[in-house]
């Protein structure tokens, strides 16, 4: 976090800092089904990153514990460290079920959606998909 | 006082209604800081109105007139407020208070659970990612704040829609969200009249980290894309059973404003609601210091009654008050009296006790 205001992490067409970077590649991490090479990681990024800084950032993640890393081929394979993320989200599930004190402290990226809502968002995917 | 201490009142009762409704044609940004000043005007109208009605009732409570030194008779001839009207002002106020306190705690607990769970989090940047397939995100605000999402939720999305959601999560904390939503649902619990801003502003907040969000990927249809896939991937996961109301929610008309051009920005409608705060404000010290006009002019015949067999002392006493006495007689007659008003009780006493001590007839200031 103390990084953000540093752009020196930042490269690509945005100019982003190194904290958002870091999230941005754990991110591709867990939404990947199988452990990632640094080059994949890359391409997973739209391949907006210069393959040195995928690589510090990929380090940085390690250093954490964050991540975890397995020799594939020449390289290493990188996945996110699931033990303490399993924890957490077993604790958390409390807060999250928790109605009222919840909405005192928590802004959720979407809310609950109608019927029409659904089909509305549905025909907004689908069109664009189709241009 | 006759009119000016129901501006406010009237003020915080329509304008939360017509704010919240014009808010949401303003820029997100803008529209959230116009919410939480007619929540703070609004607010303190509010309080303060209903304190200056409840007080200028409750000080013609014989024994409490008898405390200020002011005459009953005189306070009811110049208090323009009809009793009932001062006594309901007093338990509006009442409650008013208590759900404030009641709703002040509840926040703070909240925020400690907030804080709480922001430590158990592993530690390590900003974004935790929960083990879980339930697609769900969130911003827990702490120092620092983090962001919270599932794995659910980042499978559902592509590269540019995660970086999208990212940012949006990021403005709420960068922009201290939470700060504005615990404003409103103060302001709500004080009087629920307010409640549209506390509505209306959690939208804007959305809406502002959205544009915040396509600011940073650089692309609002991206932002759009995202909200629309994430919220169908929650409601299709059956977490949240979806609503029966036909009335569209605020996800599908965020993605509308995100698919229209962004909203122009208008000055006006922040200036006129600017003036009418202002208007609040202004009736709202006007009422206050006619409230304090009031109590003066009670108390004055009192203590020109108590002078009267003293009128010598009063030079060695007040002396030094002589000349501006001649100005302001009203004014001065107070001083001599000994006591600057209700709030310096410990000025009343010298003033009243040499009158005593020299045996002179000391008439309760009671008629």
């Amino acid at each position: 976090m103390s990084d953000d205001t540093h752009a020196d992490g930042a490269c690509g067409a945005l100019r982003r800092p190194r904290g958002a970077l870091e999230s941005e590649v754990l991110a591709a991490l867990w939404a990947a089904d199988s452990p990632l090479s640094a080059t994949q990681v890359r391409e997973a990024l739209s391949g907006d990153l210069a393959y040195t800084t995928v690589m510090t950032i990929l380090a940085r993640l390690h250093d954490k514990g964050l991540v975890a890393r397995h020799a594939r081929g020449r390289g290493y394979a990188y996945e996110p460290t699931r033990d303490e993320a399993a924890h957490t989200a077993e604790q958390m599930r409390s807060l999250l079920e928790r109605g009222s004190d919840r909405q005192a402290t928590l802004a959720r990226f979407v809310s609950e959606l109608s019927r029409q809502d659904e089909e509305f968002l549905q025909r907004l995917l689908t069109g664009q998909q189709e241009p | 006082m006759h009119i000016t201490v129901y501006i406010p009142l009237l003020i915080a009762a329509l304008a939360p209604a017509v704010v919240a409704r014009a808010a949401r044609r303003l820029p997100p940004r803008p529209a959230a800081w116009a919410l939480l000043c007619t929540a703070a005007v609004a607010t303190a109208g509010w309080l303060g109105s209903l304190a200056l009605l409840a007080f200028a009732t409750l000080v013609q409570i014989p024994g409490i007139a008898r405390e200020g030194h002011w005459s009953p008779q005189l306070l009811r001839a110049a208090d323009p407020v009809f009793g009932p009207v001062g006594v309901l002002g007093a338990l509006a106020l009442a409650a008013s208070a208590a759900a404030l306190g009641t709703a002040a705690l509840r926040q703070a607990a909240a925020h400690r659970l907030a804080r709480r769970e922001v430590r158990r989090l592993p530690s390590g940047g900003e974004l935790a990612v929960l083990d879980d397939d339930t697609p769900d995100a969130f911003a827990l605000p702490g120092a620092p704040g983090r962001i919270v999402v599932t794995r659910g939720m980042l499978r559902s999305l592509d590269h540019v829609e995660r970086q999208a959601l990212l940012a949006h999560e990021r403005a709420h904390l960068a922009h201290r969200h939470h700060r504005f939503l615990a404003a409103w649902r103060l302001a709500a619990a004080v009087n629920p009249l307010l409640r549209p801003l506390a509505d209306t502003g959690a939208f804007m907040l959305e809406r502002w980290a959205d544009e915040d969000a396509a600011t940073a990927v650089g692309d609002r249809t991206v932002v759009a894309r995202a909200l629309a896939r994430a919220a169908l991937a929650t409601a299709g996961s059956g977490a949240r059973p979806a609503r029966l109301a036909a009335a569209s929610g605020a996800v599908p008309q965020r993605v509308r404003a995100l698919v229209a051009p962004p909203p122009a920005h208008r000055p006006l409608p922040l200036l006129a609601g600017g003036l009418v705060l202002a208007v609040s404000c202004a009736s709202l010290t006007s009422a206050a210091s006619d409230s304090d006009r009031m109590l003066d002019t009670a108390r004055m015949p009192a203590c020109s009654h108590v002078e009267a067999p003293g009128n010598q002392d009063d030079h060695r006493i007040g002396g030094r008050h002589h000349d501006d006495r001649d100005e302001h007689p009203q004014r001065d007659s107070r001083r001599a009296c000994g006591g600057e008003g209700p709030d310096s009780p410990e000025h009343q006493l010298p003033a009243w006790e040499p009158a005593a001590d020299r045996g002179s007839p000391v008439p309760r200031p009671v008629h």
